[in-house]
């Protein structure tokens, strides 16, 4: 038997509204036969009866009524159809969701999962990483897994979780990774995971990124290098303490990342890293993100905005010279 | 105290009785304007920081909102709605609490005036950005029903400058969508901060927007006290049978600034002609006086009841510590071993 990443956030789905009974989850045609855009929760309205519900295309209503069920002993999980449009939930998720627990000493544990990242020819308003921004208000945790695994595991933790959590789960990853089986355990929220080891660079990568960092490392494994590839898993919390181990192995950092390039999680990293570990630096540290575009759709100028295998090892290259 | 607004001292009359519980809401409502006065006098004294913002005009609308409200319902006030939550039951050293900043407030500090909530006990607190609690409260009675709880309402507050939102449209949809047992306090008060009617809507009547949503909506003079209690009285009353959502649109006239920063002179004094543009406890304490439900000795007692009760709320509060910032633990998220951190 193998797994997606896809069928494991719908098999996390399934088993947390199994055990759980304050699941239910949210969205747009995530109900009735359909069962997502995505088929996220395919089969799940029929096995759980309502607790698996269609709603209007209502994003900011969507995620305000997941909040008011939250402060009232729910755990939703909402959909957004893709993360783009949960641009117009932003007031919920930032200033109501975000500050609540801060405010009032009453969390909100809400799920809100977004369909993120770039697919050939789904152009500017279906494509986006959202992740850096979401990461850069309080009172939210923003978790990127980039594995099978990880997307199972970490999504029954997100819900788990009493403050609100935005899970960017990638649609380049849904039907591309495969598992053999579903784990029973994984890596705390908040921990990265060493995906390769390595000793002459490190390479920091979330999501779908990492998959290309570790494209990489095995190219560039044959012309002698040794890539260390950190999955962050989560952007926030940030784990700098790995990120400064790796660092201390290696002398050399790149930080990849699929979102817009001003500021984020990228430049995060290697402002951290600067600060409190600049004497382990051998050579300036890089980064590397999309284009400071909207995303396009061709799918020729779509594989050269987001940052690829080519472009990295490029990078990489470079890095490892000086 | 309010166990004591009987109406053992009416004498005879032929007037019509107003409602049941008029004397009792009038209280509020003069608890409601006492305290804000005095609100007000410290923001001048320059004793509050940041703004403060009142109800005047609006106390008879927002009595209604609080009384009729049991335990286990949500109530969603907004800004102008300090005689309903007192009538909720929000004691009033939350309010001087949050006004005067002391750390042992409802929200320590961390935020202010009308912003403060206690949730854990169904009230809602409310954000700056209009129309989002009414979203807030559909959840929380959607959970509600997914308890298994039966007989509750919510009661979330909007005016007619945050009917004009997406959020708001969005969230009236969504619980005619849902079928929770929702009211809808809405409260034209002509201006939305210095902005009146005529750039804020353009429909004939804001009530017309209920059937487009599939809410049963009534209109009413919010500066008739009776009137407020009989239909928001009577929309919770629906809602609570399971009629569908309700929408109640009361017309006043916002009596004050948008906080006490604004002179109002923006206010033409066309409108203030008008008749929503009376003041509703002026009116509430004639009705008292000539349908003689009261005499003046009790009214006087009442008086100063409320004084006494707000200046203790306010001498208490200010005894007390302000919040210190070396003493925060500056953790926005409640699960500890998952804060981010810089050290």
């Amino acid at each position: 038997m193998s797994i997606t990443y896809l069928e494991a956030i719908r098999e996390a789905q399934a088993k947390l509204l199994r055990d759980d009974e304050r699941v239910f989850i949210y969205g747009q045609d995530v109900g009735g036969t359909f069962g997502g855009a995505f088929k996220a929760t395919k089969g799940l309205a029929k096995e759980f009866p309502g607790r698996v519900l269609n709603t209007p295309i209502s994003e900011d209503a969507m995620v305000g009524t997941a909040i008011g069920a939250a402060m009232h002993g729910m755990r939703p999980i909402v959909e957004m159809q893709f993360a783009d449009f949960s641009s117009t939930a932003l007031n919920q998720i930032l200033n109501n969701a975000g500050t609540h627990y801060w405010r009032t000493d009453v969390p909100v544990p809400i799920t809100v999962r977004l369909p993120s990242g770039g697919t050939k020819g789904s152009g500017p308003f279906h494509s986006q990483s959202m992740e850096s921004l979401y990461a850069h208000y309080p009172g939210l945790i923003v978790m990127t897994p980039a594995t099978v695994e990880d997307a199972y595991t970490m999504l029954i933790e997100a819900v788990a979780i009493d403050d609100p959590v935005v899970y960017c789960e990638h649609k380049y990853l849904y039907y591309h990774l495969k598992a053999e089986k579903l784990p029973t355990e994984g890596l705390p929220t908040g921990r990265a995971r060493i995906a390769r080891e390595g000793r002459d660079l490190t390479i920091v990568a979330y999501s779908a990124m990492v998959h290309e960092a570790l494209a990489v490392a095995e190219e560039l494994a044959r012309e002698g290098f040794e890539i260390e590839v950190v999955d962050l898993r989560s952007v926030k919390p940030l784990d700098t303490n790995t990120v400064l181990a790796s660092v201390a192995r290696t002398g050399r950092l790149l930080c990849v990342g699929e979102s817009f390039p001003w500021g984020g999680a990228t430049a995060e990293i290697i402002a951290r890293v600067t600060a409190q570990g600049f004497h382990l630096l051998d050579a300036a540290p890089q980064r590397l993100n999309a284009k400071d575009t909207p995303i396009p759709y061709h799918p020729n100028l779509w594989s050269a905005h987001r940052p690829n295998a080519n472009e990295i090892a490029r990078k990489a290259r470079a890095l490892l010279r000086e | 105290m309010l166990e004591t607004a009987t109406r053992s001292k009416k004498s005879a009359t032929s007037k019509p009785a107003p409602h049941e519980r008029f004397l009792e809401a009038f209280r509020w409502m003069l608890l409601a304007r006492t305290l804000e006065e005095k609100l007000v006098s410290l923001y001048r004294g320059g004793l509050i920081t940041g703004g403060v913002y009142v109800g005047r005009g609006q106390e008879a609308v927002s009595v209604a909102c609080g009384l009729f409200l049991q335990k286990g319902d949500i109530f969603a006030p907004l800004i102008r709605d300090q005689a309903g939550r007192s009538a909720f039951g929000e004691p009033l050293i939350d309010v001087t609490r949050t006004y005067l900043g002391s750390r042992q407030g409802p929200m320590r500090g961390r935020d202010g005036n009308i912003h403060r909530g206690r949730p854990r006990n169904n009230q809602l607190a409310m954000i700056s950005h209009l129309g989002a609690m009414v979203s807030v409260t559909v959840g929380a009675l959607m959970a509600k029903r997914f308890h298994g709880e039966k007989n509750f309402v919510g009661l979330s507050c909007i005016g007619e400058g945050g009917m004009q939102t997406g959020s708001f449209h969005e969230g009236m949809n969504l619980a005619a969508v849902e079928q929770v047992p929702l009211v809808l306090v809405a409260t034209n008060n002509h201006y939305a901060y210095s902005t009146p009617n005529d750039r804020e809507f353009a429909c004939h009547n804001l009530v017309d927007r209920a059937i487009g949503y599939g809410f049963e909506g009534y209109s009413f003079d919010g500066t008739d006290l009776s009137a407020c209690l009989d239909v928001i009285g009577g929309a919770v009353k629906r809602a609570r049978a399971g009629r569908p959502p309700q929408l109640v649109v009361a017309s006043i006239l916002r009596l004050s600034g948008h906080g006490e920063h604004d002179d109002a002179s923006y206010v033409t004094d066309e409108i203030k002609r008008e008749p929503f543009a009376r003041d509703c406890l002026k009116v509430t304490e004639q009705t008292i006086v000539d349908l003689n439900l009261v005499d003046a000795e009790t009214l006087a007692e009442w008086r100063k009841d409320a004084d006494a009760q707000v200046d203790q709320a306010i001498s208490a509060a200010q005894k007390e510590a302000a919040p210190e910032a070396d003493e925060e633990d500056w953790y926005a998220i409640s699960t500890r071993d998952l804060v981010d951190s810089l050290e």
